[in-house]
């Protein structure tokens, strides 16, 4: 290399930071990658929101698709999701829609289902948050799809809205179908 | 009246001291009733949420932050450890959930190489450059050889300077 051209050295190495630094300040830190990924859903058994002697369990998640939603009424970002889940869940007659109300009071959280519509087939409460740490749920909303065979397929992390919905999970939907 | 402003900013400072002697923001924030059966159950518990990053704050360890989810996995890890499982289960139930993101001493693996090797090799990149530079500009580096005509002017020069 001549001498000339090693003096263009630290621009080139320059840059390369440039970019490099550019690159992680279009990344959102905050994504925590899906561990759980084409992994089974963990084994859980928790009281029905709606009906708290009944117990729903995994075994009530198979046999289709499923899409698991974890909300809470103290996630401000839940109730803007809310309203989409209402009206998409009235789209997609083969996909049963689960709640799973965490971390919530459980009567702020059936006043909220009543009040302004029940998106879920099922409604799993889960106040002490466990199901939600068995899920690798780090806050609401958090939205998981399973597959026919009881596998977690996508985790979306945030809220649910026509351009996630139609970028992301409309062609997840037609792959598992 | 001095000595009467004084105390209490005598107060504060004993107060502080006590502070950072519990630990001050270093410590745990959130003071919370944990039984163990014996002191190396405890010392597990605290070195596991010491080196355990909470997956919704990113720059703080589970012991040091007040979120619900650090406080539901403190509680995750109690119950596994009086459970009796090791610590390299715990680890592995935890990752399998929130990823290597969890782990602020991450495995060594192509995808952690950079961060692993990535400032090493920046410091002895930098120490070659220094030298480098050193040994072209520093004493000894390329010797003054002056060209016979060189020389002659600068003997004229010398003796211009001394007889003026």
């Amino acid at each position: 290399m001549s001498n000339r051209a090693k003096l263009f050295l630290p621009v080139v190495f320059f840059l390369g930071m440039l970019g490099l630094l550019l690159y992680g300040l279009g990344r959102n830190p905050g994504e925590v990658p899906s561990a759980l990924l084409n992994r089974a859903l963990p084994a859980f058994s928790k009281p029905d929101l709606l009906d708290p002697a009944r117990t729903v369990s995994v075994d009530d998640l198979r046999g289709g698709v499923f899409l698991v939603n974890v909300w809470a009424t103290w996630c401000p970002p839940c109730h803007v999701e809310h309203p989409y889940l209402v009206e998409i869940s009235g789209r997609e007659p083969d996909v049963t829609f689960v709640g799973v109300n965490y971390k919530d009071d459980v009567e702020a959280a059936r006043t909220f289902l009543a009040e302004r519509g029940n998106p879920f087939k099922i409604n799993i409460a889960d106040v002490d948050g466990r199901l939600g740490v068995d899920l690798g749920v780090a806050g609401a909303p958090e939205t998981f799809l399973i597959d026919a065979t009881g596998t977690i397929r996508y985790k979306h992390v945030g809220v649910i809205d026509n351009r996630v919905w139609q970028e992301t999970f409309v062609p997840l939907l037609a792959e598992l179908r | 009246m001095i000595a009467k402003a004084r105390k209490p900013l005598l107060q504060w400072l004993l107060c502080m001291l006590v502070w950072l002697a519990g630990g001050g923001a270093f410590g745990q924030l959130a003071i919370e009733e944990r039984s163990f059966a014996d002191a190396e159950q405890k010392a597990r518990y605290n070195d596991l949420i010491a080196d355990l990053r909470c997956p919704k704050c990113l720059n703080s360890n589970l012991a040091g932050s007040d979120a619900p989810i650090a406080a539901d996995l403190r509680n995750e890890i109690h119950d596994q450890i009086m459970a009796g499982r090791s610590d390299a289960e715990i680890l592995d139930y935890l990752v399998e959930r929130y990823g290597e993101f969890v782990l602020y001493d991450p495995p060594l693996h192509p995808g952690t190489a950079l961060l692993w090797f990535g400032p090493p090799v920046l410091l002895l990149l930098g120490v070659v450059i220094v030298r480098r530079m050193l040994a072209a500009t520093g004493p000894g580096a390329a010797p003054a050889v002056l060209t016979p005509a060189e020389q002659q002017r600068l003997q004229d020069l010398l003796k211009q300077q001394s007889e003026p």
